[in-house]
């Protein structure tokens, strides 16, 4: 490149980012999220994961150890850069009740509520959860980013929505000595938040939000503050947590625990509907097994008029929960009506073997009718091994989701352990 | 929703007594339907009426000549009977030449000692061969477009018919047909023509009603649009009702009437109402609420989804589709009140009255067009022109006249300075009158001028267009106005559109309504439960 050339480029970047148009990490695609000077210390593995534009940790020392702390002690897992939007307004309530599958009129100030929405065929376009901050706010947070379709939907609605991701750091504290680490960080009464209630504290002098929610179906909460005061409550996190077995976690970890759960991950369980380009690649709440979400009675929402139609005709296939015998993990592994693979009736879309549950479980997609459970279902399983690949038939039935329950999860006032 | 017991609940309630909603009220009352029109105006019409605009002078305030209203329409409805009347029928056009040598166009045939023989010949062919694809287009715009899923036995078939009209063109004639309707009117016209009168003027009647250039993709569309209105209408060709298009709407009016119809002037539809998921009525501005089975709306579709029913009642995609709507219209519509007959060139002073094109080349046309891409108004403007006192001298005062001309390309935008764009338009109009009716100035008394925002103001149509939606192949048959909305019905059961904005269009020919009705009247996917 010539002299004068660069020089004309760097004038169209500095006049661009006069008007706002460059973002300043255009060198570097991923961004760290603010706690990133304190994670880095504790990674040893060096393996990092993209994750809605940030740079996420994977794996910080080991799975193993990581996933352990999430069901046996407190695990911290860093949610900033997960899509957050604020909604407010006169309509904010309105807007949402119309976007969403849930009656957002039930959902009460410093209450959250995990919802879908769907597109005009009723099919996800994503899933997310809704905090209600008070009568006119609300903060949406969701797995990928829905700015535009938000937007259009605002149409007609007197609401304001903006995205806030950058504008709010987030670390999900999640296990069982989670509510007691929060009580020794000096949050009064944390233990008395019910599961999806909303607590303000103060500390050291800075707000922080407290939701009982998490992504593990374990006791666990997330902390919700400015980026500014980020490292300064990691640091006093980890101090509140020491002789509690607190430790950061990576992704890996998280994802074992999901799994437990029984909770669906966009991309895994299905394909957005705004994103998918072959014919019948959409999935509606009913085939993701989340009727309980739908709420055909509360008035008109996205997506209602097919669903109530989908109701009346029936699904092609629905999401469940399944167990496998042996222990070998069923990923990817189709499933057949008979050990002869003679017809297939679904797929697996998550597979994991439970160290918690010791089962082999797995979330399939059955096709109709199969999902009532009535007919045998055999998953067909790949084993590589020392680059050999073996195949395996293995028996598997429908079982209740969630694979892993504890009863810490829900009770009021949480245990300490 | 709380309604007095006592209150009527009738079938049908069309809101906007334009001559659509006239149109699908009639056929609906003579089906036996009780019908109610609501009008927000003190008189039926919505852009077919007439009014005053100064003192002693009435005009046409938005459509000034009946160039597509069908045979059919007025046979069925038996309009002749309840009071339509034309002060003149099968008028020429006439495209104005400054040098006063215009060029005469009438059943077909081109005339004007500046035309040569071969000219004279190639209009003769081409206007044949356009009436039969006009034809096939007719039939298009009669019909109630099918779904493109296909799901049902009579959308195949009607699928089929309009294939089977383009295949019987004949083989020469459908490749024809296919070649050119995607195309440009500027290529077309050029393939044709050399005589730039008249490729200036069949370019206008592309160009009326539609927000591109005669160079733009599409324009043929427009045109055979028009033309089909024109075979539509038949014998008449041409025409002028008599004391203007209040005529026409009156009649209408009658017909509904005589059919047990009501219709309440004055009377502004706040909202349609919604009853577990279904539409229910309308509330009035004055709160009171009618009841009714089904609502077909003759306002505009971003009118009638967006503000009426409100999209907290339409899924967001389709909000989307309806917000996307290209309704920008670039025809106004100027009217001017004359001390007395205006003298254009190269008229004899008993002249006929026609339509007077001011459009004198297809480069004429398309330069009018381009200054309103950037918001600006056209210096040269191009113009329909028609002075309706020749022939209804009941218009205006003894031996004043009037002259009502829709301009072409004036953008809705008008950019930073309205008052001064409107000013200069003004300017250019009248120095461009001036160069065919030189002394025009002088004989202004008053003048109005509407651009697309003022229509939009005094019709209530979304973006001042008389499509209501721009008419182009995404916005046409069955996409019109968008896919969802595109068979009369919209996602809320027993709402229909009936207006310009459903297909077939706009123009002053009462299709949109018929077919609305003929949907409704034929059990549509909602009236059937």
């Amino acid at each position: 490149m010539y002299v004068n050339e660069m020089e004309e480029n760097e004038t169209v970047v500095h006049e661009l980012r006069q008007i706002d148009l460059v973002p300043s990490h255009y060198k570097r695609p991923l961004i760290s999220s603010p706690f990133f000077p304190r994670q880095r210390e504790f990674v040893e593995t060096d393996t990092y994961i993209p994750w809605s534009g940030y740079s996420s940790v994977d794996v910080f020392s080991s799975v193993e150890q990581e996933y352990f702390t999430i069901r046996n002690a407190a695990s911290v897992f860093d949610l900033t850069p997960m899509v957050k939007y604020s909604v407010r307004g006169p309509d904010a309530e309105k807007y949402l009740d119309r976007l969403v599958t849930r009656d957002v009129k039930k959902i009460k100030p410093n209450r959250v509520a995990y919802t879908v929405w769907c597109n005009d065929a009723g099919h996800v376009i994503d899933d997310g959860t809704i905090f209600r901050l008070s009568a006119t706010e609300f903060r949406v947070c969701t797995a990928e980013r829905q700015l535009d379709w938000f937007l259009y939907s605002a149409i007609g609605f007197n609401v304001e929505v903006a995205e806030v991701t950058q504008d709010i750091a987030a670390l999900a504290l999640q296990g069982p000595t989670s509510c007691l680490v929060l009580r020794m960080l000096g949050l009064q009464g944390v233990e008395l938040l019910k599961p999806f209630d909303i607590g303000h504290f103060t500390l050291h002098g800075y707000p922080l939000m407290v939701s009982r929610t998490g992504f593990t179906g374990d006791l666990g909460y997330e902390l919700w503050m400015a980026p500014e005061n980020a490292i300064a409550f990691w640091d006093a996190l980890m101090i509140a947590g020491e002789g509690r077995g607190i430790r950061p976690i990576g992704y890996q970890a998280l994802e074992m625990a999901r799994i437990e759960a029984g909770f669906i991950l966009p991309n895994v369980e299905f394909v957005s509907a705004e994103h998918t380009i072959r014919l019948n690649r959409d999935r509606s709440p009913f085939e993701l097994g989340l009727d309980w979400l739908v709420d055909l009675k509360k008035g008109h929402f996205n997506g209602r008029r097919a669903l109530l139609a989908e109701k009346e005709k029936g699904s092609r296939q629905r999401l469940v929960g399944i167990e496998i015998e042996g222990n070998k993990p069923a990923h990817h592994a189709l499933i057949y009506s008979s050990a002869d693979a003679e017809k297939q009736i679904g797929a697996v879309t998550s597979a994991l073997w439970s160290p918690t549950c010791k089962r082999n479980i797995a979330l399939a997609m059955l096709d109709a009718p199969y999902f009532d459970g009535k007919a045998e279902m055999w998953a067909e399983i790949y084993l590589h091994r020392e680059l050999v690949w073996e195949r395996r038939m293995c028996k598997c039935k429908i079982v209740e989701r969630p694979f892993f329950a504890p009863e810490r999860r829900r009770q009021t006032p949480a245990p300490d352990r | 929703m709380s309604t007095p017991i006592n209150a009527k609940t009738f079938d049908c309630i069309v809101i906007g007594a334009g001559h659509n909603g006239l149109t699908s009220a009639a056929y609906l009352a003579k089906a036996g339907k009780s019908v109610l029109v609501l009008e927000a105006q003190h008189q039926v019409g919505g852009a077919a009426a007439t009014r005053s605009f100064a003192p002693g002078f009435s005009v046409s305030s938005c459509a000034h000549l009946l160039h597509g209203l069908p045979e059919k329409l007025i046979t069925e409805l038996d309009l002749h009977k309840y009071g339509l009347q034309f002060a003149a029928e099968s008028l020429p056009t006439y495209s104005l030449c400054a040098e006063g040598n215009p060029v005469r166009i009438l059943n077909g045939a081109a005339h004007g000692n500046q035309l040569s023989e071969k000219d004279k010949a190639a209009y003769a062919a081409f206007i044949k061969k356009m009436n039969k694809f006009a034809a096939v287009m007719l039939h298009i715009l009669n019909m109630v477009p099918p779904r493109l899923s296909l799901e049902e036995w009579s959308e195949r078939i009607n699928m089929l018919t309009v294939g089977w009209k383009v295949r019987s063109l004949g083989k020469r004639n459908m490749r024809e047909f296919l070649r050119i309707i995607g195309m440009n009117m500027y290529d077309l016209l050029t393939e044709h023509f050399d005589n730039e009168l008249l490729r200036g003027a069949i370019g206008m009647d592309a160009a009326l009603g539609a927000e591109h250039g005669p160079r733009s993709p599409g324009t043929v569309l427009n045109y055979l649009y028009r033309l089909a209105g024109e075979v539509a209408a038949g014998k008449k060709g041409t025409a002028q009702p008599k004391g203007g298009m209040s005529n026409l709407s009156n009649a209408l009016a009658n017909a509904v009437k005589a059919a047990g119809g009501e219709i309440r002037t004055n009377t502004r539809v706040e909202r349609i109402a919604v009853t577990d998921d279904r539409v229910s009525g309308v509330v009035l501005a004055s709160g009171e609420t009618i009841t009714a089975g089904a609502v077909l709306s003759n306002a505009d579709p971003e009118t009638t989804l967006l503000k009426l029913l409100g999209a907290a009642h339409l899924d967001t995609g389709f909000v989307r589709k309806v917000h996307h709507v290209r309704n920008h219209g670039k025809a106004a519509k100027l009217h001017i009140a004359l001390s007395g007959k205006p003298e254009f060139k190269g008229f004899k002073a008993d002249a006929v009255p026609g339509r007077l094109i001011v459009s004198p080349s297809i480069d004429y046309l398309e330069l009018s067009f381009n200054p309103s891409k950037y918001r600006e108004v056209p210096r040269e403007p191009s113009m329909e022109i028609s002075i309706p006192t020749l022939s209804d001298p009941t218009l205006a005062p003894n031996g004043k006249h009037i002259l009502s001309a829709i301009v072409q390309f004036v953008p809705y935008d008008l950019g930073a300075d309205p008052t001064a764009a409107r000013a200069a338009l003004t300017e250019n109009i009248i120095s461009t009158l001036e160069r065919y009716a030189p002394a025009i100035r002088s004989q202004i008394i008053a003048l109005e001028l509407l651009t697309p925002r003022d229509l939009e103001a005094e019709f209530g149509m979304s973006g001042g267009h008389w499509h209501h939606a721009a008419l182009s192949f995404d916005q046409f048959f069955f996409t019109r106005p968008v896919p969802g909305a595109a068979q009369f019905e919209t996602p809320l059961t027993g709402l229909y559109l009936c207006g310009a904005g459903a297909h077939p269009g706009g123009g002053v020919m009462g299709i949109a309504g018929r077919n609305a009705a003929k949907k409704l009247l034929s059990g549509g996917r909602y009236v059937r439960k």
